[in-house]
């Protein structure tokens, strides 16, 4: 009797082992791969940036030679968005958000609008710059202004900020709101006081990095029609102006190979913004974040 | 307690009152933004798209070849061009990210230690934050080069570079929300198979990935809609010649770069080219919205709860 032969169940086994492992090898490459390819990116944007950043890069107004080419109205033009973005995308989202939280009864209404706010997060950043171009630019008269274009972004990032908040305010244990009811508080005063702020570390968190989305897209911005050589800083929010990434786009797009370093040049100051917008969502994590 | 500060705390009552009820008001119109924003893309699209069909007949537009706006004295606008270059890239990057947005899911999820996710998980994710414009540039000075060395014969603008470089995109989509979909298998699963005497690998393909399939499809799913909606990678690496043909070594044209290609250029408001955006923007919007309805589908319809 000998119906398990040892030989071979042994080598059976010693090959599935070893088909494990080759296959953890593979599995491991790919992620590091992924990685490498960041890695390389960071590599060669600092590599062909890094010999134009100077003081008068900085300082100068875009050009047709590379060598005078500066980032100054960019860099402007982008913190004057972001001026308008910010306060406009939080109010929207955090309103919204409360809403469907602490209001909304559970009726079709609330689920059309949740559904809503998910399908609206696919649309492609290019169709919502076909929004801003018919409705902002031409038809309220705004123009390629500030506010045509932040308002264009704000719409862009709403439901993801709406998405963050919802989060952050569903993760608020019912306790404190029972708590606060409890001694009498109404129930706008205990979202004001209570929910809002334990919720705002997430709501900040999951904001910032909307908000770096919207300075870092460019699709928008050149379907609205922003210039991209200007020599004037923006006066008010109905001014013309232009912004980083649409910098970097026409910069790329020119022929003479100088400029390709101007545009690496002009990444790495959009990169070093999303990087210090991004650690200051890391710290507010860090450091707010409670735990019930 | 004198009258005047009872007349006053009455006051503030009534005030509190006030608040109470205008508040939900208040917030519920700005829940209604986000309904507003996509009832104002629909109606500008479908407006717009209508005023391009009463110059270009519907069914030259949806079955024509030949996308020759720019030819001045007989332009000629066939969509299936650009849907094929949209296709071609999106082909592409599925091609990439698939293979190692699943690997990369299968090792985080079964093989990394805790530690290793922690780090690992954070920076494959700042892949995804990365700018789109400087993955356009990063394909146009240095994927590009780097194929032309491999495949001779490759031109400048081509569907290879941006292909790949829109993979590199959307695998971070893919393997984040994969790996998602893998943690979420219980333990006990992976435990009996174990105790069978499988290998890791065995319980990873047999076990955990038909187990988050539906978690897998949709985030693929996903991808590709991201994919077909990428606009920046394709219009600096990708070109502007529309072709309806299988040729991917060679300069193409998508639904995405077509519309940056008109916004940068000068055509005046109110002519055909101006309204094609829309028609195009309105084509592309029903090709997302239609991968976006399926993920949705995906994930309810084979959802399987433990």
């Amino acid at each position: 009797m000998n119906y398990i032969h040892h030989d071979t169940v042994v080598k059976r086994m010693s090959k599935r082992l070893l088909k494990n492992k080759i296959y953890k090898m593979l599995f491991l490459s790919a992620t590091l791969l992924a990685l490498l390819v960041l890695a390389v990116l960071g590599y060669r944007m600092i590599i062909q940036g890094t010999g134009y950043l100077n003081w008068d890069f900085f300082n100068n107004f875009s050009s047709r030679f590379p060598q005078n080419a500066g980032i100054k109205a960019a860099l402007v033009g982008s913190i004057w968005l972001l001026a308008i973005v910010a306060p406009v995308s939080l109010i929207l989202g955090v309103g919204a958000a409360v809403y469907l939280e602490e209001y909304a009864k559970k009726n079709r209404i609330t689920t059309f609008i949740q559904m809503n706010i998910s399908n609206l997060a696919g649309v492609p950043s290019i169709v919502f710059g076909l929004l801003g171009l018919t409705i902002f630019v031409r038809m309220l008269g705004m123009g390629k202004s500030v506010l045509a274009a932040g308002l264009t972004m704000s719409l862009l990032i709403l439901p993801v900020i709406i998405v963050a908040a919802q989060e952050a305010i569903r993760a608020v244990p019912n306790e404190l709101r029972e708590a606060s009811y409890g001694i009498g508080a109404t129930k706008w005063q205990t979202i004001l006081k209570v929910v809002l702020p334990s919720a705002i570390p997430g709501i900040l968190t999951g904001g910032i990095l909307a908000l770096s989305r919207a300075i870092g897209e460019t699709a928008p911005l050149v379907v609205i029609g922003i210039p991209v050589i200007i020599h004037f800083l923006p006066e008010s929010i109905f001014s013309e102006f232009t912004a980083l990434p649409m910098q970097i786009f026409d910069w790329a797009k020119r022929p003479q190979e100088e400029f390709q370093y101007v545009a690496a040049a002009g990444i790495l100051v959009l990169m070093a913004v999303l990087v210090f917008m991004n650690s200051i969502a890391v710290i507010i994590r860090n450091k707010f974040s409670k735990r019930y | 307690m004198n009258v005047q500060s009872m007349i006053e705390q009455h006051k503030n009552k009534g005030m509190k009152k006030f608040v109470e009820k205008l508040m939900p008001k208040l917030l519920f119109i700005t829940a209604l933004v986000s309904v507003l924003a996509t009832i104002g893309i629909v109606f500008t699209l479908i407006f717009e798209t209508f005023e391009f069909f009463r110059r270009v007949p519907f069914f030259d537009y949806i079955l024509g070849t030949e996308w020759l706006p720019f030819s001045g004295t007989s332009p000629s606008y066939g969509v299936l061009p650009l849907i094929i270059g949209t296709l071609k890239v999106t082909g592409i990057a599925i091609v990439v990210a698939v293979p190692l947005g699943l690997a990369a899911a299968i090792y985080l999820s079964e093989y990394a230690s805790d530690n290793v996710r922690r780090v690992v998980k954070p920076i494959l994710e700042v892949l995804a934050g990365v700018p789109t414009i400087v993955y356009g540039f990063f394909a146009l000075t240095f994927v590009t080069p780097l194929l032309q060395e491999v495949i001779p014969g490759l031109k400048i603008f081509n569907a290879i570079s941006p292909g790949i470089v829109v993979g590199i995109m959307i695998l971070p989509t893919i393997a984040s929300l994969s790996e998602d979909a893998m943690s979420s298998v219980p333990r006990s699963m992976r435990e009996g198979a174990l105790a069978l005497g499988s290998t890791k690998l065995e319980v990873a393909l047999k076990v955990v990935l038909p187990a988050a399939l539906s978690g897998i499809l949709a985030s693929v799913v996903l991808g590709i809609s991201r994919a077909i909606g990428e606009t920046m990678i394709v219009s600096l690496a990708g070109g502007s010649t529309p072709k309806f043909d299988g040729e991917i070594t060679d300069s193409i044209q998508t639904m995405t770069a077509y519309i940056v290609q008109v916004s940068t250029g000068d055509a005046g408001y109110g002519t055909t080219i101006y309204y094609s955006i829309y028609a195009v923007g309105f084509t592309l919007f029903i090709f997302t919205l239609l991968m976006n309805l399926l993920a949705g589908y995906i994930s309810k319809k084979f959802r399987e709860e433990y």
